[in-house]
């Protein structure tokens, strides 16, 4: 009933300027635009945590509206207008695939202030904020590569964007680190939202003999096949214990609520800037499930690259790193730059795929 | 290997089967129920809700048939009684459907489902090969096959069937002969919500066993197209079922084997395959007009 509520509401409010004009005095409006519905148990519903977290902390002064399972595409710049045109002060746009609907609402409407997640088109009213996922999923490869028999991983890909692309680079990377000749087996699901088809990708990698699922999709379906299979998985984006509770080693678990905070009190205050945030494991927007279901020494190197990671002693992507057809990238010591890994489009060494182009 | 690629392609072709199945009896009564998305994920989250409430899978089953009979008489009530336009309301009730079951299943996500357990046939079962992929499945898969083999019977060697088909092929002449239209399209849209809402079950119960909003993922619209795609014969539908299944299966395997083919592209080519099947079809205007349901769509006004 709330969501009909809401959804009443803010049709109502676009219809209606007036109405909420009055309101708008009483309470600034911090607004939300998900892909997925908020319950999906990963991505979605990481972002909605956050958004809870800040109405606890800051309801006396703002609401937050927020509208869920929005399509990517034309879709997406027609539900983020109507959060504008409904008073919305500060919208955050939570997919990579409402970026550039995100930046022509944001050309529309100069005094709202937007914050597109995962993007990087940036304007001076729209602020772009991402997480350093990469961090996380170098330590699921270091772990992968001493819980899997085979040396051989599956991995379970959205859409071939640098994102997802940066990420399989990353596990493949902290994988070899420990094991040289680690494989790692990719499908493209082409979707991040779709239990049928992420259980079925699950199962054509599991038959094709790995024994560790990694995946950057939403739901917890692979998670499930893994705990049917009998094999170990890593969740994504929220803590999925309950969907494997014997399978899941650890999982990357994204943490906003304290970003969420941060940017509408300096909202509040007047002094919100747009910005290109990119956090990691230091700041507490990333941060890692429980280490369980392996052994003690498995848990404590995984707990020292984290700790590794967080004091900038190590980063993922430092040389020598070889692209996937052997040619050189990193020389040796030598660290990836942000611009590159924003836009990366190509395998490192060990990956077992053709990249989609 | 081969034995375990095709028992998820038999999982993944069961819920397009019955869906589409049940679509197909709803059309041959001249009946256009777009929403089996909706009652199949109205089945999916009674299905769930059963099972979990009760303990029993097959409670949920049972739950499952019954809460997508009942949603679409929904459909029914509107459009065989308001005469309310059938495009129009199967959308409607699609996207009633999505919200809905996404209320109904609000306290049931994140909790993990428990699997239907296969019936396993004592000697048929120890075949090698044929045994594990025919004879130790789920219920949903045994019905799926009896629902082919029961509505080609049904529709085209029983009197109902035959009355069934001249309500959808003509109304007016039905009616005249004293057939009753509006009662047997009842029946027939209630076939389509039954078989919807256990497609929906096997999806919560099966396929994934879990709930989580609109996890039927567009799995209503293929079964619709799968209909047309059998030019509305039940083997047809079969055999479509499964080539829809095993693409979108196998594509999945030529990834992880490293063929380099893309995979958008094979993700696209059930519509593809659909659309080659269309024009193939539709060339060949007599069989078209055989077996296209010639009221499709069209209200029928009992005129006294």
């Amino acid at each position: 009933m709330k969501k009909l509520i809401i959804a009443l509401a803010a049709t109502a409010a676009a219809l209606g300027s007036v109405v909420s004009g009055a309101q708008a005095q009483e309470k600034t409006k911090v607004c939300f635009v998900y892909v997925g519905t908020k319950t999906d148990g990963g991505w979605t519903q990481a972002h909605d945590l956050g958004r809870q977290e800040l109405q606890k902390a800051l309801g006396d002064k703002i609401e937050t509206p927020y509208l869920e399972s929005v399509p990517e595409g034309p879709d997406a710049e027609r539900a983020i207008e109507r959060m504008a045109r409904s008073g919305c002060a500060l919208i955050f746009s939570t997919s990579f695939g409402f970026m550039d609907a995100t930046v022509k609402v944001a050309q529309k409407f100069p005094n709202v202030k937007f914050e597109h997640a995962t993007g990087y088109k940036a304007a001076p009213n729209l602020a772009t904020y991402n997480s350093r996922f990469y961090e996380g999923r170098y330590i699921l490869g270091q772990i992968a590569a001493k819980m899997s028999k085979k040396g051989e991983a599956g991995y379970i890909a959205s859409f071939p964007i640098p994102e997802v692309v940066m990420g399989i680079n990353a596990f493949e990377l902290g994988a070899k680190s420990i094991n040289p000749n680690f494989k790692l087996k990719v499908v493209w699901a082409n979707t991040w939202f779709d239990p049928g088809k992420e259980a079925d990708a699950a199962k054509a990698l599991i038959d094709q003999g790995v024994d560790i699922l990694t995946q950057h999709t939403d739901t917890t379906a692979p998670m499930q096949v893994a705990a049917e299979r009998g094999i170990y998985a890593f969740g994504q984006a929220s803590d999925m214990i309950a969907a494997g509770p014997k399978t899941q080693l650890t999982a990357i678990v994204d943490t906003w609520g304290a970003y969420y905070i941060k940017r509408t009190k300096a909202l509040l205050d007047g002094t919100w800037k747009s910005e290109q945030i990119w956090d990691g494991l230091k700041d507490g927007i990333l941060t890692m499930a429980p280490y369980t279901n392996m052994p003690d020494d498995v848990k404590a190197m995984a707990e020292e690259t984290e700790a590794k990671i967080k004091s900038g002693e190590l980063h993922p992507f430092t040389g020598p790193i070889n692209k996937q057809d052997g040619t050189p990238w990193l020389k040796a010591g030598e660290k990836a730059d942000d611009g590159t890994l924003l836009g990366m489009n190509f395998y490192v060494e060990g990956v077992d795929d053709k990249l989609p182009q | 290997m081969i034995e375990a690629i095709l028992l998820t392609i038999i999982t993944a072709a069961t819920p397009l089967v019955i869906a589409a199945m049940g679509e197909l009896v709803t059309e041959r009564a001249g009946v256009l129920n777009l929403g089996v998305e909706g009652m199949m994920i109205i089945g999916a989250v009674c299905a769930f809700a059963g099972s979990y409430l009760t303990g029993v899978p097959l409670f949920g089953v049972l739950a499952g048939i019954l809460g997508g009979a009942l949603f679409s008489l929904l459909f029914g009530f509107l459009t065989l009684t308001l005469v309310t336009n059938q495009v129009a309301t199967g959308l409607a009730l699609t996207l009633l459907g999505l919200g809905l079951s996404g209320q109904l299943g609000e306290s049931f996500v994140g909790i993990p489902g428990v699997k239907l357990a296969p019936i396993v046939f004592p000697v048929l079962s120890e075949i090698p090969f044929v045994g594990p992929l025919l004879f130790r499945q789920d219920i949903t898969f045994y019905l799926s096959i009896a629902l082919v083999i029961g509505v080609n019977w049904f529709l085209f060697r029983s009197r109902t069937g035959l009355k069934l088909r001249a309500i959808g092929d003509n109304h007016g002449s039905a009616h005249a002969l004293g057939i009753s239209v509006i009662r047997t399209r009842y029946l027939a849209v209630m076939f389509g919500g039954a078989c919807a809402g256990l497609a929906g079950a096997q999806l919560s119960l099966v396929y994934t066993p879990q709930w989580v909003e609109n996890m039927s993922a567009g799995r209503g619209w293929i079964a619709l197209a799968l209909v047309v795609f059998a030019s509305w014969r039940p083997w047809r539908v079969l055999a479509g079922g499964y080539i829809f299944g095993a693409v979108g299966i196998l594509q999945l395997h030529a990834q992880a084997f490293g063929i380099g083919v893309p995979s958008q592209f094979l993700s696209m080519l059930p519509y593809a395959v659909t659309i080659v099947v269309l024009i193939i079809i539709s060339h060949n205007r007599r069989t078209t007009l055989i077996n296209t349901p010639a009221c499709l769509g069209k209200p029928f006004v009992p005129d006294r």
